[in-house]
């Protein structure tokens, strides 16, 4: 082990929570010196991963080496001690205190009597802020300045308390501008002279290009590899996050052929030049009768924020919506449900299913809140809806009474589905109905898409995969940095596809 | 039989009247081992007297405010004004009936009328109609703050409970209203076999019933109480409901603050519903429902209220002197509380398995 040049080394590390492999098998590898990506969609296993480095969470298996040596990371605290440091997506800092304060909070240089040196303190972290060539009034409270200068005092922080020498930064750019990134990788650049590995996850790739030294690729909780920044092109680095199998194709591009014989001209939903600042670019939609339409885009491209602007559960600032040619005045997922649009929502455990409440209420829920408070489904009503959405759905549940929580997550999502067959929507929009479930289940979600289709009915479709993208859809929107890219119609190679999602430089 | 048995124990350990019931239960076991003669009743005239009694009738106006703090509580909110609100409804009554501020500059041949039992300045059923208007605006005010200002509900109902009392000051000009009129006392102390204020709650709790389960406005309230982003992204329009539970609970705080008011037969502002907020929320945590929202039971609450008054009940007929009561209804809470954790429950399931396993 001496000849490791690595300072930090993971091996086959594996992670099962109830039900999921989160892990199985992981290798990392980082340099001392260098800037290091980890992508990967959502459900990769990433923050997983960063977990058991950084002991919130006990690996099931593997080790972890650092300079070498086998070690156990008990606590976070602990893997501070170890010099392993990590700045979180959203700060944790206390914005009502100074600059100072929050750099050595627990670690303030106090005189004999215990009482705080504030001149000290405040000269100590001007200090570390210099290190990262930042300027600023140490005295003043965090809040009053930019994100993206709390998040470089995260960072000093971090290398002030832990004397960090692996920096972890978990989605650090989410909430900053082009200039502020900058800025920020200006520090990570200064960071990597000075020796500390960093380690770096974002959803932007291209961001991975402009700092990185290698790219870590995990997929479905299993590594797919260690690049190359330089040697790996951007479309195979999308291709090997997205990934590709060949299975039950066949059998869908026959149902998908024999459906595309039903769309008709209707237009169902027309949005021209809807948008919102900040969440997506004006964009314009058309949605047949008896069409589903993929959405294809990385996470962060605006796929969810379009879908929120469909489904009314926010308000466009720009251009217009109709629905079987009636203009859209009233933005509220309860108008859109009288309007019959309904959302499967990305977020399945934050915005769709209410855990606690059974199966039956879950499935009546959006149905019985379309009908309001007095029109009251009677229990037997309620029960006969939800006995058949189980079996219509084969929903694997003892009885529509068993609290929704207690059903695996495939489950969960038919159940959700169920609640939203039951308002008998025109136009279905699903936001990642299939992740997180197991492949059986994504079939038999994917069929009844189409299934549905069949019955014209019109359908969003929405998915990181994109082969199971180009499998539902009869029509492709592609979307990058919140922008419509482009429409194809499904013929085109996914090749093609990825090119577009992938942009310029492919 | 037997494995028809241990299924109806679990099924029973599982409901949610179960463990309120056995909290009751407890401390009545300990009445009837301890305090000899607690359980006699006695008829006098037809009505009934006895420490039973007692307890249903001293409990009822917590009862009342139970009733709608369970609604506000399921929803995920919390309501700190209902004992102000109770003092505003008392002072309302108050003046509607006995109005010496105006009475001052009333002509002497109605002054000699003012201590009359039979005097009242405005008839009953407006005394009533009136003041239950006033206590649910109160509750609106804070539905109106919580969901539409979105102020943190303990803060938003905060505001009213501080300032409810100097309003019900106001009302009266800083006086206490003597209330001589009988027919408002009978709402608190009058008796029909059993106390009247009894019939009240009973109503309030049909009321409630009758909104919540024959409509959806309580499977609304619990899905909004468990996941609010989830029933918005279904349709359900959070903020009406959550109106709509302080709007109740104000009504209620309303009822309480008449019987009250005519138990003790004067507005007083400083003191009428002091503290009974804390009971009432007690009273619903006692009864199953997670401060955090979600499922709720409104029988649950009203023996979670029964559980508050029967520990008063019985200190006092213990004779433990009136200050330790308070302290000890401290205790009476932890150990409810501690019989409802996880552990406790998983160790009465580990009770009741093996009987099971061996059938």
């Amino acid at each position: 082990m001496a000849d490791s040049s690595y300072i930090v080394e993971m091996h086959g590390i594996h992670k099962i929570f109830p039900g999921v492999q989160a892990l199985s098998g992981v290798d990392l590898f980082i340099a001392p010196g260098e800037i290091h990506a980890l992508v990967g969609e959502n459900g990769a296993g990433k923050s997983t991963l960063i977990k058991v480095l950084t002991g919130v969470e006990k690996p099931d298996a593997g080790k972890i080496l650092l300079d070498g040596a086998e070690i156990a990371v008990k606590s976070p605290l602990h893997a501070q001690e170890l010099g392993i440091s990590t700045v979180y997506q959203e700060i944790n800092l206390c914005p009502n205190l100074t600059v100072a304060e929050n750099i050595l909070i627990g670690h303030e240089p106090r005189n004999r009597w215990g009482s705080i040196q504030w001149k000290a303190m405040n000269a100590h972290a001007q200090q570390a802020l210099q290190r990262l060539d930042i300027a600023i009034d140490v005295a003043q409270p965090l809040g009053t300045y930019s994100v993206a200068i709390q998040q470089m005092v995260a960072i000093a922080r971090a290398l002030e308390i832990s004397s960090a020498r692996v920096l972890i930064l978990d989605e650090p750019t989410s909430s900053l501008d082009a200039h502020e990134t900058a800025q920020l990788f200006q520090v990570m650049r200064k960071l990597k002279d000075a020796g500390v590995a960093i380690i770096f996850i974002t959803h932007f790739l291209d961001q991975v290009y402009a700092v990185t030294d290698r790219i870590t690729v995990l997929r479905n909780g299993t590594l797919v590899g260690t690049y190359e920044t330089a040697t790996l092109t951007r479309l195979d680095l999308i291709a090997k996050m997205i990934g590709r199998s060949l299975t039950e194709l066949d059998e869908m591009s026959k149902i998908k052929r024999e459906s595309q014989k039903h769309i008709h001209g209707d237009v169902l939903l027309q949005a021209k030049g809807l948008g919102l600042t900040g969440a997506i670019a004006p964009f314009d939609l058309e949605l047949h009768a008896g069409e589903v339409l993929g959405v294809a885009g990385l996470l962060g491209s605006g796929r969810t924020e379009i879908t929120h602007l469909l489904f009314g559960v926010d308000r466009p600032d720009s251009g217009s919506l109709a629905l079987a040619q009636k203009e859209v005045k009233r933005y509220s997922p309860l108008a859109s449900i009288g309007r019959g649009v309904a959302l499967c929502p990305e977020d399945r455990k934050a915005a769709g299913i209410v855990d606690d409440l059974t199966v039956r209420e879950n499935i009546i829920l959006a149905l019985q809140a379309s009908r309001g408070w007095f029109k009251y489904l009677g229990l037997p009503q309620q029960y006969e809806i939800a006995d058949r959405y189980i079996a219509l759905l084969n929903i694997a549940t003892p009885s529509a009474d068993q609290p929704v929580k207690n059903l695996s997550g495939g489950n969960q999502q038919k159940v959700i589905l169920a609640r939203w067959l039951a308002t008998n929507p025109q136009v279905l929009i699903l936001d990642e109905p299939t992740r997180g479930i197991d492949v059986g289940a994504k079939a038999e979600i994917q069929k009844l898409v189409l299934s549905l289709a069949e019955e014209g009915k019109a359908c969003v479709f929405i998915s990181s995969e994109l082969e199971e993208v180009l499998r539902t859809s009869h029509r492709i929107v592609v979307l990058r940095d919140r922008e419509k890219i482009t429409e194809f119609s499904s013929d085109v190679g996914e090749h093609t596809i990825m090119q577009a999602i992938a942009g310029s430089e492919a | 039989m037997k494995p028809k048995i241990a299924f109806n124990w679990k099924k029973m350990i599982e409901h949610k009247l179960f463990f309120p019931f056995v909290a009751l239960a407890i401390i009545l076991l300990f009445d009837l081992i301890f305090i000899p003669g607690f359980f006699r009743l006695q008829t006098k005239e037809g009505h009934l007297y006895g420490n039973l009694v007692d307890i249903l009738r001293n409990g009822s106006t917590v009862m009342l405010l139970a009733l709608g703090m369970t609604l506000v509580i399921a929803t995920g909110g919390v309501d700190l004004s209902v004992g102000a609100v109770m003092a505003i409804a008392a002072s309302v009554a108050a003046i509607l009936m006995n109005p010496v501020i105006i009475g001052m500059k009333l002509p002497p041949d109605l002054m000699k009328f003012i201590n009359d039992p039979n005097f009242t300045y405005a008839p009953l059923w407006q005394v009533i109609t009136v003041t239950l208007i006033v206590a649910t605006f109160c509750g609106m005010w804070n539905g109106l703050l919580v969901a539409y200002v979105k102020i943190q509900p303990m803060v938003a109902t905060l505001i009213l409970m501080i300032a409810g009392r100097g309003i019900a000051q106001l009302i009266t000009n800083g006086v206490r209203i003597q209330i001589f009129y009988e027919p408002y006392a009978f709402l608190g102390s009058g008796w029909l076999i059993l106390p009247f204020s009894l019939y009240i709650v009973a109503l309030v709790f049909l009321l409630a019933s009758l909104l919540t389960r024959k409509t959806a406005i309580g499977l609304f309230i619990e899905s909004v109480g468990v996941n609010a982003r989830s029933s918005f992204f279904s349709g359900i329009d959070e903020k009406k409901i959550k109106l709509l539970a302080y709007t109740f609970c104000g009504f209620c705080a309303g009822v309480a603050g008449l019987v009250a008011s005519s138990n003790i037969r004067t507005s007083d502002a400083n003191n009428i519903g002091l503290n009974y907020e804390l009971d009432a929320i007690l009273a619903v945590v006692i009864g199953g429902t997670l401060m955090a929202g979600g499922r709720f039971s409104l029988l649950a609450s009203l023996i979670g209220a029964l559980v508050m008054q029967a520990t008063t009940t019985s200190m006092y007929a213990f004779g433990v002197p009136a200050n330790a009561v308070l302290a000890i209804k401290g205790v009476v809470v932890i150990l409810v509380i501690l019989l409802y954790s996880e552990q406790v429950r998983s160790f009465i399931r580990r009770f009741t398995a093996p009987k099971e396993a061996r059938s």
